[in-house]
């Protein structure tokens, strides 16, 4: 089965300098060809190779922005974190109106679903036996379980994240309103790539309700570029449907979905490594207890997404301080419930669980007979290599290399290691050798030193 | 196939150090995931108990296309009694241990929920060998 992944190398600007291979966490990156490729089957668009990069040589495939216009009835679904990218004095309801003024009639908070969404997972956390119970908000988190910690899928809430339900809500108030389904075009503005991959291939979902995506930085480029022009002279609308309380508003950042639940032992973990780390145990059964885990791909979660333009510690306060004036709203009685959405809930309610998460398992072999030949080749060969990780082979680790000596053609005198022994035993020419390092590293990088 | 760790006395820090590594290994054979959890808990178990009541040990796995063979061999001062060992809640456990989070006497009965085959060989003063069986398929 072939993965989506928005993540893609540009060939035409990558250095093999290798970054990239070193930082990510399924070890899906090789240098070949003084290039870096990604293994599809491996990536789980984390991003941590597009943080890595010093040279911007990956980029997160989008959508044609004139794609929205193939649709009549256009809509731009709108992450907090979006509005959280700008200045407080630039206010929501203009960056409302400058969206419709490039081409969304509509423009809707992901988060305004977000109560629905946590009276499901509230309800799993209740009826749910199998602890810890995990969170599928983070995309990278759930493609990262299923290729690493195949033994959680089960673990996973089967329920789609708030931007699902939301385009869900939408479809539907549109199609109520006269609009053919096919008419109507929901367009996520996406702070990650694993969002991205998430709504092309959708994991226990058929389709995705959100027909493109456009990446946060570069609607932030086209809003900015808007409101520099303006000046002073702008208009605001009027916001057509009511505010997000103060904890949808926080539903992305860290701890966001955590301080909600209803469980006695929760987690809120951020950060790939970090996220890793805990799941390693969970697997083991080192970890006793706990009941409720929200796990995160990103420092600080959406935030800290790849695709946005603010620092993230700022984007969280900025948020904070929405939530917390909204908050004062809640206590004061004056905030406008989003009523559209609950008139909807028993159809959102019907509609929000998706199949069982199922393993994308990275194993050597279908077949445990011929797996089990290939571990012991790979075992041999990890025993002859020196063990100290220095990438020049091109791939990220000596055991990377064994697996791909075994399973991907790779030769044991792709080691320098190796390549040096065999020069001193006459086993092999400089010229030879020199040739090895040009297949890894590329034609230019050996040719400096001839 | 056949691996081997050692097991160091009074090491919990690094218990479950065998038990990650067969992990690994299991799951890159493409073993089902809930077999693959038993094993790693029975283990586990096993390795603590070398740990904990005797003076660390070996651990060995012999995995073949069919099954894993896992074996946690001590010098330790063996067990007396396996019969009354194997119950839930029996445990000799030295409070120092009970104040690590061990000692329930859950983990012999734990390790024998979770294999197909279970066999504990112990003398008194020389040792004791607990030798797991789990069905990979
Ligand atoms: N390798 C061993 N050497 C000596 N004695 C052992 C060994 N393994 C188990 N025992 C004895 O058997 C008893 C029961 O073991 P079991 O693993 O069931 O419980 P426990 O280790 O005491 O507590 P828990 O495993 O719940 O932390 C132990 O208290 C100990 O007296
Ligand atoms: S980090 Fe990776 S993608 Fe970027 S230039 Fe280096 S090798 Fe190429
Ligand atoms: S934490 Fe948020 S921004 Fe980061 S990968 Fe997950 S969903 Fe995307
Ligand atoms: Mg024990």
């Amino acid at each position: 089965m072939a993965f989506f992944h928005a993540l893609q190398i540009n060939e035409n600007v990558c250095e093999g300098c290798s970054h990239c291979m070193r930082v990510c966490p399924t070890e899906a990156i090789r240098v070949r060809d003084g290039k870096a490729h990604i293994n599809e089957n491996r990536c789980v668009d984390c991003g941590n190779c597009f943080t890595a990069c010093p040279h911007k040589a990956i980029f997160v495939k989008q959508d044609d922005f004139d794609e929205i216009f193939k649709f009549p009835c256009r809509v731009a679904l709108v992450p907090a974190v979006f509005l959280g990218q700008f200045k407080d004095d630039i206010t929501v309801s203009r960056i409302y109106a400058i969206l419709n003024e490039i081409g969304f009639q509509h423009v809707i908070e992901t988060e305004i679903s977000t109560p629905l969404y946590t009276e499901k997972k509230n309800e799993m956390e209740r009826s749910n036996n199998n602890k810890p119970l995990i969170s599928s908000f983070c995309p990278a988190i759930v493609r990262l379980i299923q290729v690493k910690f195949p033994g959680l899928v089960d673990n996973i809430m089967p329920i789609k994240a708030p931007l699902d339900i939301t385009a869900m809500f939408i479809r539907r108030k549109l199609v109520k309103e006269g609009w053919p389904e096919d008419q109507i075009g929901v367009f996520y503005v996406t702070p990650c790539a694993a969002k991205i991959a998430a709504v092309k291939s959708p994991v226990g979902e058929e389709k995705s309700s959100v027909d493109g995506v456009i990446n946060m930085d570069s609607l932030y480029n086209r809003v900015y570029k808007k409101i520099k022009e303006q000046g002073h002279d702008y208009k605001e609308v009027k916001l057509p449907i009511a505010q997000l309380t103060s904890d949808s508003i926080l539903t992305s950042l860290t701890n966001g979905e955590r301080r909600l639940s209803i469980s006695e032992h929760s987690l809120s973990i951020d950060g790939m490594d970090n996220c890793m780390e805990f799941l390693e145990k969970v697997e083991n059964d080192e970890v006793e207890g706990v009941d409720f885990l929200e796990l995160r791909a990103c420092d600080q979660s959406c935030p800290g997404g790849i695709l946005t333009y603010n620092n993230r510690f700022l984007t969280c306060e900025r948020l904070f301080n929405r939530a917390r004036y909204v908050a004062g709203k809640e206590r004061r009685g004056e905030l406008t419930r989003a009523k559209e959405v609950e008139d909807e809930h028993d159809y959102l309610y019907e509609n929000i669980s998706v199949e069982e998460v199922e393993p994308r398992s990275i194993s050597l072999d279908p077949d445990i007979s011929k797996a089990l030949e290939k571990m012991n080749k790979i075992k041999e060969i990890e025993r002859m290599l020196p063990q100290i990780d220095c990438g020049i082979c091109g791939a990220p680790s000596c055991d990377a290399l064994a697996e791909d000596i075994v399973c991907n053609g790779c030769k044991l005198s792709d080691c320098i290691f190796v390549q040096r022994n065999m020069e001193a035993r006459k086993d092999m020419k400089v010229e030879e050798s020199l040739k090895i390092m040009e297949n890894i590293w590329g034609y230019e990088k050996i040719e400096k030193f001839r | 196939m056949h691996l081997e760790y050692t097991v160091i006395e009074g090491d919990f820090v690094n218990a479950g150090s065998a038990s990650s590594s067969i992990k690994k290994t299991l799951k890159q054979l493409n073993v089902n995931p809930s077999i693959v959890k038993r094993v790693v808990v029975a283990l586990y178990e096993a390795e603590v108990n070398a740990i904990a009541h005797a003076y660390g040990g070996v651990v060995t796995a012999d995995i073949d296309a069919g099954k894993i063979l896992l074996r946690v061999i001590d010098k330790g001062p063996g067990i007396p009694d396996i019969e009354w060992a194997m119950q839930e809640g029996h445990s000799t456990a030295s409070p120092e241990v009970r104040n690590m989070g061990f000692g329930a006497g859950m983990g012999l009965p734990n390790i024998k929920k979770n294999v197909d085959r279970l066999n504990v060989q112990s003398t008194v003063g020389v040792g004791t060998t607990v030798e797991m069986e789990v069905n990979l398929s």
